[in-house]
């Protein structure tokens, strides 16, 4: 059959000269710049990226290098505008909005940040069992995903707060529970997805246990849609709480929380408006970065939706 | 179609049993006595026992839930704890603000954002698309309460155009409609923009282009009446998504409506007004789901309901 020289040439060859090449081993590093130069064409995702590292590192070091106490009051300075001293302005009680602003960032992307970590894991394990067990479990998982889902958007995490109170704790709470049911209901999905790959059925057939299964076997295939579902999760997890402190249940009044910030700017709306404005931006830029993000990684990982 | 619907209408029954449970048992967990709330702080012994055996506070919580299921089916929600009035009726004199805030934002928000999202993916990957992704994007991380703010300053404080707070003209519907769909408009421009070209890409819109059809009648004939089948499923949640969107909506515009009274409810740790409302809420969103289910049938007849 092989009449050409090439492969009379390549018949001659040894299986292993044949066949297997090192160049084509499945290689990490490749496949990690891979991603990394298609997330890099996504100019708005990097953008998102870009913003979402400033926000970090200011909460990390925001009330150190915050040019005024941010709880320090100043009655000479009461709700005036933004100006060189003042950047984004003073509130009504003479406060520098701009330190406030840079202290809050620890306080705001924390409490969204660890009840996005807390409620993903839970709904994550939540995820796995259901899909992975099916039965009693899938059912009890599932239905309380249903329960929760009933109260729409941020009026479940509103309901939670109206069971537990107000109070900054109670929002993270709130915030988390929020999250579970989402990443239960796309981990159950992922899993039994996995669940009937063949790589799966030869480790059961192995004889490796359920525990062993789960994690280090089917886990690591449900991460891609695990990761997308937390990053847009984070965003919208930032809305919430600072939702609810608008509303009054979250931070204390004294705490420069964002959301909390502008809602004490209600009252001040006909005469510093920059109280609205300027704290208002800092949400939605972070929101929107967090967005930005999430889509672009969405995008680089899953290039069916496009 | 109708047995359809009526099992499905069947299934609402157990969901809301179970929602009415977990919001029944939660509230009870509460710490702090409801008597002694009711009574006032002044109250004797007597008084506070009183008022137990008049709530029926002295039995067993299994009992009180059958009681309350039993009152609450011949629509008896108890009595607020602050007014002693009934809870349904003081529900029933809201919900009609919530309502007609929820249809302010669907009348508008659906039909620009499947238009945007018709017109980004016919001009997929040009300027025109990215324009309108970004403004979807925008449009999704800006919060609300933020929007509504800045809506009051820049139209009733600055201007003067519009009202700052309620719903006497249509005026003032204007704001609150505005800050209502900004979410679902983004979200729908962003899924009906999907949708429209997953359809692009089938079989039936390459043989119409084969055989000539109009470009035109392509896109909206064949392509774009398909991709609406799964703009519906997201439109359903979104709407539900308004009823929570409400609460923050009648805080900013001082607008008397179920969220309103869910917030003062909350602070004055209202339990039955509370109660009254989750389940309410939950009900509405359940029953619009179903009645999204409904419409597949009308927009896709090729959908068969067993």
């Amino acid at each position: 059959m092989s009449n050409t020289p090439k492969e009379q040439e390549k018949s001659n060859l040894s299986f292993e000269e044949n066949y297997i090449d090192e160049n084509i081993i499945a290689d990490k590093s490749s496949r990690t710049k891979e991603f990394i130069k298609k997330f890099m064409k996504r100019k708005t995702a990097v953008a998102g990226l870009a913003v979402i590292v400033i926000l970090v590192i200011i909460a990390i070091i925001g009330e150190y290098i915050a040019p005024y106490d941010p709880a320090a009051y100043d009655y000479d300075n009461m709700l005036a505008g933004p100006s060189a001293a003042h950047w984004f302005g003073t509130d009504h009680y003479g406060r520098d909005i701009f330190s406030r602003i840079l202290a809050g960032t620890r306080l705001t992307l924390g409490v969204s940040l660890s009840s996005v970590i807390v409620g993903a894991a839970l709904g994550t394990v939540l995820g796995l069992l259901a899909g992975y067990y099916g039965g009693v479990i899938e059912m009890l998982v599932m239905r309380s995903s249903d329960v929760l889902f009933s109260f729409p958007d941020i009026l479940l995490a509103i309901a939670i707060v109206a069971i537990l109170g107000p109070g900054i704790i109670n929002v993270f709470i709130a915030v988390m529970v929020f999250t579970v049911p989402s990443f239960a209901r796309i981990m159950r999905s992922s899993t039994l997805a996995v669940k009937s790959s063949l790589y799966v059925e030869v480790a059961q057939s192995l004889g490796c246990k359920d525990g062993r299964l789960l994690f280090v076997h089917i886990f690591p295939g449900t991460i891609q849609s695990l990761i997308v579902n937390f990053t847009m999760r984070i965003g919208s997890a930032i809305m919430a709480a600072s939702s609810l402190s608008f509303l009054g249940f979250g931070a204390n009044v004294t705490d420069p929380e964002w959301g909390a910030m502008l809602s004490q700017s209600r009252s001040y709306l006909n005469v510093a408006p920059h109280m609205v404005y300027l704290p208002g931006l800092v949400i939605f830029i972070t929101v929107l970065a967090f967005n930005l993000f999430g889509d672009g990684l969405r995008d680089t990982l899953d290039p069916k939706i496009k | 179609m109708s047995r359809y619907f009526i099992k499905r209408l069947l299934q609402i029954i157990p969901l809301m049993l179970i929602i009415s449970i977990f919001v029944f048992f939660f509230i009870h967990m509460i710490p702090g006595d409801p008597a002694k709330t009711l009574a006032g702080v002044e109250a004797s012994v007597e008084e506070v026992e009183a008022i137990r055996e008049e709530f029926g506070l002295n039995k067993p919580i299994i009992v009180q839930y059958f009681d309350y299921m039993k009152n609450l089916l011949h629509g008896d929600m108890g009595r607020s704890l602050k007014s002693n009035l009934p809870v349904t009726e003081m529900i029933a004199s809201r919900m009609q603000y919530t309502l007609r805030l929820v249809f302010a934002g669907i009348l508008w928000a659906p039909v620009l954002g499947i238009f945007i999202g018709v017109i980004c993916a016919i001009y997929r990957g040009r300027a025109l698309d990215h324009a309108g992704m970004l403004f979807a994007i925008t449009g999704l991380s800006a919060p609300g309460f933020w929007l509504g703010l800045m809506g009051i300053e820049i139209f009733a404080v600055r201007l003067g155009w519009l009202p700052s707070a309620g719903l006497d003209t249509w005026k003032g519907y204007v704001l609150p409609s505005l800050v209502m769909g900004t979410g679902i408009m983004a979200v729908l421009a962003r899924y009906s923009r999907s949708s429209m070209l997953e359809t692009l890409r089938e079989d039936y819109v390459r043989t119409a282009r084969a055989k000539g059809q109009k470009e035109f009648i392509v896109m909206f004939s064949h392509a774009f009446k398909n991709s609406l089948i799964q703009v519906v499923t997201i439109l359903g949640l979104q709407i539900g998504g308004l009823l929570s969107g409400s609460v923050i909506t009648e805080t900013i515009f001082s607008i008397p409506g179920m969220g309103r009274l869910l917030i003062d409810s909350i602070f004055y740790r209202d339990y039955p007004v509370i109660q009254g409302l989750l389940m309410i809420f939950a009900l509405q969103y359940v029953l619009i789901n179903l009645i999204v289910d409904m419409l597949y049938g009308v927009i896709n007849p090729k959908i068969r309901y067993d």
